[in-house]
C-alpha cells in the first residue's frame, strides 16, 4: 500500500492538536477539539483506502477496470457515515454547552461536587454507622 | 425463518421509534406501542437462542450481498443469549419507568423518552448482532446517541454537568474507534470480522498485537475497565434511575461483548493481549471496589460496583480458556441482571426517603419490607452469597482461574475473592444504614419542578413488581444454573474456535 506523505503528516498534525485542544478546561476548545480529533480520524480512514483513482463505477465506457486504477469506495462510503455521525453528536454537545452557560455562566468543566466531598471527608469526621452503636 | 427473524431485534424498534415520535400526544398509546415491540423483541430473541444452540450460528446477508462484501448479521450462542437477556431487562425496565411515569402524573418524563428507549433497544441488539466491524461502530453510536438523551433527560444543572463528561469521553472513544476501523482496513483491507479473522492471522504479529490493543481501549472505556472507568461513576448516578438501570446493566456489557468477540475472533492466542488483560481485570476489580467503599451516595457506590465486577469478566476472559470464557458468559448474564436490579431498587429506595445519600437514610425496613427484601437478594447476590446467582458465577470464573494455574491467573483467583468480601463490606454497609436505625424523615423534595419526582413517599405496584420480576429472574439463574452453565460452555467453545465462526459468514450456505 502507498501513502500520501502529506495527508500522513496533516492527520499526525490534527490529532496532536485536537487532543491539546481536548486536555482544556473550556468547553468551546474541548469541542474544536473533538471536531479536529475526528477530522483527523476521517482523513486517516480515507488515507488507509489507498492511492486515489478513477470513480469507482462499472461502466462500459471505460472508467477503470474495478480494483486496479479505480479508487476505493468503500472508505469513502465510512468516512461519510461517520462525518454525519460527529456533526449529530457535536451538535447536541454544542446544545449542551449552551445549556450549561444558561444555567452555571461559564462554559468551564465543572468538578464532580460528590467526589469532592468524598475526598474533604476525614476517616474520623465520619459518623459512626448504626451497627457500630448496637455492638 | 430464521433469515426473516434475526433483523428483526433491530428493525422493529427502530420502526416503533419512528412511530412513537408521531404518537406523542397520546401517552398510553405511546406505552403500549413500546410495550408491544420490547415483548415482540423478548420471543424472537428467545428463538434466535434456540435456533442458534440446536441448529448452530445463524447468518443473514443484509441486502443479499454475499460476504465480506456486504454486512453480515450473526446470531451464535453468545450473541443470542445477550440479546435474550437485554430484551427481558429492557421490558421490565421499561414497565417500571411507566409505573414512575403514571403516578408521576403530568412530571412524566418527556414524550421523547420512548422513542428513545426504543432506539437504545435498537443499537443493543444491533450491536450483539453485528459481524461487521464498521457496523459495530454504528451500532455503538446508535446506542450511545441515544444515551445521550436519556442521560440528560431532566436537563437540570448535575445531569448536563454528568452528561457533558459522558457525551465527550464517548465521543472521544468514538473517535478512536473510527482509527482503530482505519487501521484495521489498512491493514487488512476489509472491515467484515470473520474475513478480518482469516486476514490478521497472516500479518506479522507486532502488527497484529498493535490493532488488538487500540480495540481494546476503545471498548475499555466503553466497558469501563480500569483505568479508563473514572466518566462512569460521574455520569451514571445522576440520571432518572430507570435510565440509571438499564445503562448500568447493559452499556458496559455491550462494551464486555465487543472486547469477548473481537479478541476471541480476531486476535486469538495473542499472549500478550491475554496478560494485559489480566492484569488490567485485577486492577479494575481491586480500584473499582475501593472506590465504592467511601460512598455515601448508594447510586455511587453501586455505580463503583460496576465498574469492579466488569473485571471479572475481564479476568476470564484474560485466562483464554474454554472454562474461563464459560464463566466470563455466565458472570455477564448474571451481572446485567443483579445490577440492573439494584439499581431498580436504589430508585425505589429514593423515591420512599427522597435521598439516595446513606447518611440521611435509616430504618426503612420498619416501614417497607417487601423493598428490603427486593434489595438484600441482588445485594447478597453481587457479593456471591451461595445459592445465589453471583455465587455460581463466581465459582466458576475460580475454578477456572486455579485450573490454569499461571502466577496471574492465581493473582487473579486472590483479587476476586478480596474483591467479593469488600463488595459484601459495601453493600450491607449501605444495607445498615438505609434500613436499620431509627427512621429517618422522607426529605421533602428539593426542587419542585424535577421532572422526577422524588420523596413522595408512593411506590406504585409496577415499579415493584418490575423491580420484583428482575429479582425473580436472578433467583431463577440459581435453579436453571445447570443448563445455564452448559449453554455457556458451548457459547465459549465457539469462542475459542473462531473458525466456527468464521466458516458461517463467509462460506454460503448451499455449499456447506
Amino acid at each position: 500500500m502507498t501513502g500520501n506523505l502529506t495527508l500522513a503528516l496533516l492527520i499526525g498534525v490534527l490529532y496532536s492538536v485536537g487532543t491539546y485542544l481536548l486536555l482544556q478546561r473550556t468547553l468551546t476548545r474541548i469541542v474544536i477539539g473533538l471536531g479536529l480529533l475526528g477530522h483527523g480520524a476521517n482523513l486517516l480512514l480515507l488515507q488507509a483506502g489507498g492511492p486515489p483513482g478513477a470513480a469507482p463505477f462499472a461502466t462500459a465506457a471505460g472508467a477503470g477496470t474495478a480494483g486496479v486504477d479505480t479508487a476505493d469506495p468503500l472508505p469513502q462510503a465510512m468516512v461519510l457515515t461517520a462525518i454525519v455521525i460527529t456533526f449529530g453528536v457535536t451538535s447536541f454537545l454544542l446544545a449542551l454547552a449552551y445549556r450549561s452557560w444558561v444555567l452555571t455562566g461559564d462554559d468551564e468543566v465543572r468538578d464532580d461536587v460528590e467526589d469532592a466531598r468524598v475526598s474533604r471527608t476525614r476517616p474520623e469526621a465520619t459518623e459512626p454507622s448504626h451497627v457500630e452503636d448496637e455492638l | 425463518m430464521i433469515r426473516v427473524l434475526l433483523p428483526l431485534p433491530v428493525v422493529l424498534p427502530l420502526l416503533a421509534a419512528g412511530l412513537s415520535i408521531m404518537l406523542s400526544r397520546y401517552q398510553r398509546l405511546q406505552r403500549l406501542l413500546s410495550v408491544v415491540t420490547l415483548a415482540g423483541v423478548v420471543v424472537i430473541a428467545a428463538v434466535l437462542l434456540r435456533s442458534a444452540d440446536v441448529d448452530g450460528t445463524a447468518v443473514v446477508q443484509l441486502g443479499g450481498w454475499i460476504a465480506p462484501i456486504g454486512i453480515s448479521l450473526v446470531a451464535d450462542r453468545l450473541s443470542a443469549l445477550l440479546l435474550l437477556v437485554s430484551a427481558l431487562v429492557l421490558l421490565s425496565v421499561l414497565l417500571y419507568a411507566i409505573g414512575q411515569g403514571v403516578a408521576d402524573g403530568r412530571r412524566a418524563p418527556v414524550a421523547v423518552f420512548h422513542p428513545c428507549y426504543l432506539v437504545l433497544a435498537a443499537g443493543i441488539a444491533m450491536a450483539f448482532l453485528t459481524g461487521d466491524l464498521f457496523n459495530l461502530f454504528v451500532a455503538f453510536e446508535v446506542m450511545l446517541v441515544a444515551s445521550y438523551v436519556l442521560i440528560t433527560l431532566e436537563g437540570g444543572a448535575a445531569q448536563v454537568r454528568a452528561g457533558m463528561t459522558y457525551v465527550v469521553v464517548s465521543l472521544l472513544a468514538s473517535v478512536l474507534f473510527v482509527t482503530a476501523i482505519g487501521l484495521v482496513y489498512a491493514a487488512t483491507g476489509t472491515v467484515n470480522m470473520a474475513d478480518a479473522a482469516v486476514r490478521l492471522a497472516e500479518l506479522p504479529e507486532g502488527i497484529r498485537v498493535a490493532l488488538g490493543l487500540v480495540l481494546l481501549v476503545v471498548f475499555g472505556i466503553k466497558a469501563a475497565i480500569f483505568p479508563l472507568f473514572s466518566w462512569l461513576p460521574d455520569s451514571y448516578p445522576t440520571a432518572p434511575s430507570p435510565v440509571t438501570a438499564v445503562f448500568a446493566g447493559l452499556l458496559t456489557k455491550v462494551g464486555v461483548y465487543a472486547i469477548l468477540r473481537t479478541q476471541t475472533l480476531l486476535f486469538p492466542d495473542e499472549k500478550l493481549i491475554s496478560q494485559v488483560l489480566l492484569v488490567l481485570a485485577i486492577l479494575t476489580m481491586v480500584v473499582g471496589i475501593l472506590g465504592a467503599l467511601v460512598q455515601d451516595d448508594l447510586k455511587r457506590l453501586l455505580s463503583f460496583t460496576i465498574v469492579s465486577h466488569i473485571g471479572y469478566m475481564v479476568y476470564g476472559l484474560g485466562l483464554a480458556s474454554g472454562a474461563g470464557l464459560a464463566g466470563a458468559i455466565l458472570y455477564t448474564v448474571h451481572h446485567i441482571v443483579v445490577q440492573t436490579t439494584l439499581f431498580l431498587a436504589a430508585g425505589l429506595i429514593e423515591r420512599r426517603e427522597g435521598t439516595s445519600s446513606l447518611r440521611l437514610s435509616g430504618g426503612l425496613q420498619k416501614i417497607a419490607p417487601v423493598l428490603a427484601a427486593l434489595y438484600l437478594l441482588p445485594a447478597l447476590s453481587l457479593a456471591g452469597i451461595p445459592p445465589l446467582s453471583g455465587f455460581l458465577a463466581k465459582l466458576g470464573l475460580l475454578q477456572a482461574g486455579l485450573e490454569d494455574g499461571g502466577r496471574l491467573a492465581v493473582a487473579g483467583v486472590v483479587a476476586a475473592i478480596a474483591t467479593s468480601l469488600l463488595t459484601l463490606y459495601a453493600v450491607v454497609r449501605a444495607w445498615s444504614e438505609i434500613f436499620w436505625g431509627p427512621l429517618a424523615e422522607v426529605v421533602p423534595v428539593v426542587d419542585p419542578d424535577d421532572a422526577l419526582v422524588v420523596g413522595t413517599k408512593r411506590t406504585p405496584r409496577l415499579m415493584v413488581g418490575a423491580t420484583a420480576f428482575v429479582v425473580l429472574g436472578g433467583l431463577s439463574i440459581t435453579f436453571l444454573a445447570g443448563p445455564l452453565y452448559d449453554l455457556t460452555a458451548r457459547a465459549a467453545d465457539d469462542l475459542v474456535t473462531p473458525s466456527r465462526y468464521v466458516q458461517s459468514v463467509l462460506v454460503p450456505e448451499a455449499s456447506r
